[in-house]
């Protein structure tokens, strides 16, 4: 499974790199005469409402995706992490006061809470990445705070205090190490939780504005045309859901990895 | 060199706070070997961390004095107490496989020891990591440097936790059961290297253990912990020959190769938990020589000889009067003593 979604991400990772420079048409350029236009040997995706290639803005939308994913999740993740450790390792109204933050935030469902803060921050790409990052490090600080109480008690942990070391040294060098499988498969799947989000809020009109494309944008654009040109919706909406799947099963695989038992 | 008076630490459990620790007072001497005995759960470990500060939440230090090299450890600001941690006092942990962390080399985690407190630079730690690691004598040290905890034996990895205390020069050494972790000939090597690095380095020890095999053959003096209590305390010799508390009578007997005819005899019952210590001597529910005044009012402590000291009614002159007078079935606590020894049981 690890391996599947190995090959997903990491095929559509290349696509989005070098896709957009190899493929002959501009994602923007419209060529309103073959508007709805099908699948074809030259527009192997067709054609949209516009006239523009599937192809070539599948290949564009890509990279918005990665770019949402990879900010929101390395951002949150950093975030999360030192949140979590220090509320769990020092405790006290630090705690308190993380602890609550989180529960708050969980209290909400995750899109709900983004659509809300994109609409009162106007749609745009950056309130986009900033609401998925207030929603994102929760999920980080809440696991990352559990391993650091277990972690506190580790017989190495409190022998490198008994040896004078600093709380920061501790924290960094034995506390936090011990937290990163627990990171790095939250990571996976809060990629693939950054993508979809990303898409729903484009589709909704909310994230990436046009003429960018980006898949949520396509999906909309779609909307109108499921019966008469199925395709505009297909390949953007099999582009989510593949990339998707890869990063839960690279998510999935990892963590059977670290903990085989929890299976 | 250390003095703990009254030393007292509580948790604070669901039940309300509990003493793990209870007005625990003893002294360690320049250059001597003081033995901390009692079974598991008695509160030694506890006592080692309270005297580092290193007790964490539910636990804290409820009150006492720590007095190392005159001056107070318990008001010592946070930085302060760090720079005696590992410099001044080392601790050695209990189990050799979960006192060094996996991922790192175990010549990382000494030098770790001497970075810490400034004693090294990055490039001057590595020659002295080889020098220690030759000082507890393990072979082939430059190599084993680079090892990970996982790659060697427990003897081994003992011998790199005895590195890492001694890499400062402390003056004194906490080990808490240093040998338990071991098999019997293991056991020997290391109180012998103990022993020896003790010597080179003019270190005073508390050694920690429920062995009193142990403590006969390394320590100067002797404390007996019983619930968070020292219960007895006293010069080794004494305290072997001349037990004043059932439950050190009991402890000795329990010992293999005890002076009872071989016979192998494990006090009955168990350690009380934490929370649910009994009342008034909190050994009471399970002492053979117990009587009227022992589940009422906790024994304080009483002289028994030369520099030897106990916490039982038996002891207690009047109390024993009392008892005689009243015509309880006991006789004299030494023959009671005497008779549940040899009697069947
Ligand atoms: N973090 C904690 N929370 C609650 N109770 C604790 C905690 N740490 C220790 N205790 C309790 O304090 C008491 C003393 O424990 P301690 O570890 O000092 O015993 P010990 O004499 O070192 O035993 P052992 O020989 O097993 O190491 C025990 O009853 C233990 O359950
Ligand atoms: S005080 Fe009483 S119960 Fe406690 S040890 Fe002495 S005789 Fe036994
Ligand atoms: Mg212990």
């Amino acid at each position: 499974m690890l391996w599947v979604g190995a090959s997903i991400v990491t095929v559509a990772a290349l696509a989005a790199l070098v896709g957009p420079l190899v493929t002959p048409f501009d994602p923007a350029n419209q060529q309103l005469a073959l508007r709805l236009d099908g699948p074809s040997w030259t527009h192997l995706f067709g054609l949209d409402e516009l006239g523009r290639d599937i192809l070539a803005r599948v290949l564009a939308g890509a990279r918005i995706s990665f770019l949402v994913g990879i900010t929101v999740v390395s951002v949150s993740a950093v975030a999360g992490t030192l949140l979590g450790a220090v509320a769990g390792y020092f405790g006290g109204v630090l705690d308190d006061v993380i602890s609550r933050a989180v529960d708050v935030l969980l209290a909400f469902p995750g899109l709900l809470l983004a659509i809300a803060l994109v609409a009162v921050l106007g749609p745009s790409l950056g309130n986009v990445l900033f609401a998925l990052t207030i929603i994102g490090w929760v999920g980080y600080a809440r696991l990352v705070r559990g391993q650091v109480l277990r972690a506190r008690e580790f017989e190495y942990v409190q022998a490198a205090r008994a040896l004078g070391a600093g709380a920061l040294r501790v924290l960094w060098r034995h506390v936090i190490p011990t937290a990163v499988p627990t990171v790095v498969v939250q990571a996976a799947l809060g990629m693939a939780g950054a993508i979809i989000s990303e898409a729903a809020l484009s589709f909704l009109g909310l994230g990436v504005q046009p003429p960018t494309p980006s898949w949520g944008t396509m999906l909309n654009g779609g909307r109108a045309h499921l019966l008469d040109a199925p395709h505009l919706t297909l390949f953007p909406g099999l582009a989510i859901a593949l990339l998707v799947l890869g990063f839960n099963f690279v998510g999935d695989g990892l963590r059977d990895l670290a903990d085989p038992k929890r299976g | 060199m250390l003095e703990v008076s009254g030393l007292t630490t509580v948790f604070d459990l669901a039940s309300g706070p509990a003493a793990a620790v209870d007005d625990v007072s003893f002294e360690v001497r320049a250059g001597e070997t003081l033995g901390l005995v009692g079974e598991s759960g008695s509160g030694k470990s506890v006592t080692a961390l309270s005297i580092m500060r290193l007790v964490q939440p539910p636990g804290r230090i409820a009150g006492g004095r720590v007095r190392f090299k005159g001056r107070e450890l318990l008001t010592l600001s946070e930085r302060d107490i760090r720079a005696i941690r590992g410099a001044e006092i080392a601790l050695i942990f209990q189990e050799p496989m979960t006192a060094l962390n996996p991922v790192f080399t175990i010549g990382d985690q000494i030098a770790e020891a001497l970075l810490v407190h400034g004693k090294a630079t990055r490039r001057e730690a590595a020659s002295k990591v080889v020098e220690l690691l030759e000082a507890v004598r393990i072979p082939d040290a430059a190599a084993r440097a680079r090892d990970y905890p996982h790659q060697l034996s427990g003897g081994m990895r003992q011998r790199v936790l005895i590195a890492m205390a001694i890499a400062c020069k402390p003056s004194l050494v906490i080990a808490d059961e240093p040998t338990t972790a071991l098999d019997v000939t293991i056991q020997a090597e290391m109180l012998d290297l103990l022993r020896e690095m003790k010597a080179a380095f003019n270190l005073s020890l508390l050694l920690i253990t429920h062995d009193l095999g142990v403590i006969a053959e390394t320590a100067d003096r002797v404390a007996v912990m019983y619930a968070g209590r020292i219960v007895e305390h006293g010069p080794v010799r004494a305290i072997f020959r001349d037990p004043q508390h059932p439950y050190t009578r009991g402890l000795l007997r329990s010992m293999p190769g005890a002076a009872d005819r071989g016979r192998l005899r494990a006090i009955d019952g168990t350690v009380p938990v934490l929370g649910a210590f009994p009342p008034g001597c909190a050994f009471h529910p399970r002492c053979p020589d117990r009587f009227e005044p022992c589940s009422t009012t906790p024994p304080s402590e009483l002289r028994v000889g030369d520099a030897h000291a106990a916490r039982c009614y038996l002891n207690d002159p009047s109390q024993v009067a009392s008892r005689a007078s009243r015509g309880s079935d006991h006789a004299s606590p030494t023959t009671g003593r005497q008779s549940r020894t040899d009697g069947a049981r």
